[in-house]
């Protein structure tokens, strides 16, 4: 094995046709599909323009002038300027202040959803797919009927019914949200369940919980995270539009959606003030949609 | 028959997913902490008139003989009384769901008519510089909310150019010019051969279908460049083009001919998908149409209304995913 670190032995032992051992096997995979990915510009934008603003949501509280509360009605509207980088909204509050706040507020409804729906659509697929019969059928229906919704109208209705907020906006996305990821892990299940080396795993006495668990989850996860990043942006709009329509975070709360809602009314003389949230979405939304696409060509096996 | 067979194990499917989408609906509208007895008397009511209600109401039986009588109130389209309009439920959807319907046709047509050259186009020259403005193009209608797209365009060609007519359905001295016979505006005016009403309307729909289109256009665009690059790489193509037949004939004749019927069920899909765009795009283009019934019932607490809108959404979209289905499985030979 090599010792040294300078960077041209570093990147020989990586790429070597005959690895030593499966560690460097799989390093050498990994930093090949760096390579790719790295050489597509427009993913690398994508993740810069997501790396700074995530930065810019941690790093909200130090990074803005002014309290994106407190309110100054003599400054109302103000037009972008040196004190006010991006103007003020109809209370005087600052929007740059309000933009760098309502970035933790999207980000950290992004990360839940994301947290709760790719753990369950991936137990769900794969019991459906791994075990078939009457457990596959029923769970299956379960999803159709999930999939029969437009998505942001399940999410309205059951917004409503529990209480409009950020916590039942998250729930209502992963309500929606689960069955693709189901859908996804189950077609995966399936191709790999009559595979020869799950049948040699089986062989030497692995239970079905340890299959499931060690052998195809695993192997389900690169799909799955083209998929999450893709679906990024439709979480993050789909967010944005429940808090457009009064039923996602409710104002004082300074996330984008809610934003546009409040400040709609100056889109003919203050336009900017509505128009700099939506800046923000479209940003963050492209951003994982170029990031998503660059992720697929370099992980999705079909593609290559 | 083998096709016949293939059809019938699609709509087998349908009626226990519909019954799913009752229960779900039913479950929404059970799960509310808003007590529906106290929405209805009010909280001062006194303690009989609240049982007499939760009695009438049907609140004091089991849910499963709830579920029950909702599906027998359902089977004869008896959605409950909206608390907002004082019109039953299933009046007001039959009031705004042509408005949307009337919406999302001249979206679908706006978006394939542009979406489907523009796919073909990137196809045919990929790799190239249009192939990359027409991606950059179709992200973007990937990425943008829908609402900010509406209130951008409603700042530029309503109140700066003057171009686009203002939010509404029809200019407020044609109200109710025309018999509403359809319920489609355009379709009642030309019904009643009033060219005024029907410029009018016509007017007022381009821009929200167009804000609604974009979105739709981008995912047709994509779709169609996918599967036309999966047809160019074909072998009979390659013949084709040996044959000496000419690029446009190669292209249309040959190519898109093969695809044509993927583009079909990918219609079916984004006119389902644009009644969701439409919620959206009416609230903001104050579009008398369900989307707007939806929002305004939800911020109200209206719930038989939010159910009601909910359910016929529901139900119009499976029925477009069914067609879908069902198209591609008539139209395309290759599927046995």
């Amino acid at each position: 094995m090599s010792t040294t670190t300078s960077p041209q032995t570093w990147r020989d032992w990586l790429l070597t046709d005959t690895p030593a051992s499966r560690a460097q096997a799989a390093w050498g995979g990994r930093y090949r599909l760096w390579r790719d990915f790295t050489a597509n510009k427009l993913a690398m934008a994508g993740l810069a323009v997501i790396v700074a603003m995530a930065l810019a949501a941690l790093l909200a509280p130090l990074l803005a002038p002014y309290d994106p509360g407190v309110q100054d009605l003599t400054n109302r509207l103000a037009r972008p300027s040196a004190a006010h980088w991006l103007g003020t909204d109809e209370l005087g509050r600052d929007l740059y202040a309000r933009i760098l706040f309502g970035g933790r507020v999207t980000l950290g409804m992004v990360v839940a959803v994301v947290a709760l729906v790719a753990p369950l659509g991936l137990a769900i697929g794969c019991i459906a797919g791994y075990y078939g019969g009457i457990a596959d059928r029923l769970l299956m229906r379960v999803t159709d009927v999930f999939l029969a919704f437009p998505r942001l109208i399940l999410a309205l209705a059951f917004v409503a019914a529990i209480k409009p907020g950020i916590t039942s906006a998250i729930f209502a996305i992963v309500l929606t949200a689960w069955p693709p990821y189901a859908r996804l892990a189950r077609a995966e299940t399936l191709s790999l369940r009559g595979t020869d080396f799950i049948a040699a795993v089986r062989l030497t006495g692995a239970g079905s919980a340890r299959i499931v668990l060690r052998h195809i989850i695993p192997l389900c996860l690169g799909s799955l995270v083209v998929r999450v990043t893709l679906d990024m942006s439709s979480i993050i709009l789909t967010a944005a539009s429940l808090g457009f329509l009064g039923m996602g975070a409710q104002p004082p709360s300074p996330e984008w959606g809610a934003m546009i809602a409040t400040a709609r009314r100056f889109i003919l003389d203050q336009w900017w003030v509505p128009t700099i949230p939506g800046v923000a979405i479209f940003l963050i939304s492209l951003a994982f949609n170029l990031l998503g696409d660059g992720l697929r060509d370099v992980l999705d096996p079909k593609q290559r | 028959m083998k096709r016949l067979k293939a059809l019938a194990a699609t709509t087998a499917s349908v009626p226990i997913t519909l019954f799913g989408l009752v229960l779900v609906t039913f479950l929404i509208g059970r799960v509310m902490p808003i007590d529906p007895v106290l929405a209805i008397v009010g909280d001062r009511a006194p303690a009989d008139v609240v049982a007499a209600a939760r009695l009438e109401l049907g609140l004091d039986r089991p849910l499963y003989v709830q579920f029950w009588i909702y599906l027998g109130k359902l089977a004869v389209g008896d959605l409950g009384r909206s608390v907002m309009t004082s019109h039953t439920v299933w009046e007001d959807i039959k009031r705004f769901f042509p408005a949307t319907m009337e919406l999302a046709t001249v979206a679908i047509i706006f978006a394939a008519g542009i979406g489907i050259p523009l796919g073909v186009l990137a196809a045919v020259k990929q790799g190239s510089r249009v192939d990359h403005v027409i991606r950059v193009v179709c992200l973007a209608g990937h990425s943008l909310p829908i609402f900010v797209l509406a209130l951008l365009s409603l700042l530029v060609f309503y109140a700066t150019l003057h171009w686009a007519p203002g939010p509404g359905r029809q200019d407020i001295l044609f109200d109710d010019q025309v018999p509403s016979i359809t319920n489609f505006l355009t379709v009642d005016a030309l019904l009643a051969r009033d060219w005024e009403v029907l410029r009018d309307a016509v007017a007022h729909l381009i821009q929200p279908a167009a804000v609604l289109a974009y979105f739709a256009m981008a995912f047709i665009a994509r779709m169609t460049r996918a599967f036309m690059l999966d047809a160019l790489a074909g072998e009979y193509v390659i013949t084709a083009r040996a044959k000496g037949l000419s690029a446009a004939r190669v292209i249309w004749k040959h190519a898109f001919g093969n695809i044509a019927v993927r583009l079909i069920t990918i219609m079916a899909l984004t006119y389902a998908g644009l009644l969701e765009g439409a919620v959206v795009t009416e609230t903001v283009f104050s579009w008398p149409g369900l989307g707007q019934y939806l929002t305004i019932s939800l911020l109200n607490a209206d719930m038989n209304a939010v159910l009601g809108a909910t359910l016929v959404v529901g139900i119009t979209y499976l029925a477009f995913n069914l067609l879908a289905d069902m198209l591609y499985k008539l139209l395309d030979p290759r599927v046995s």
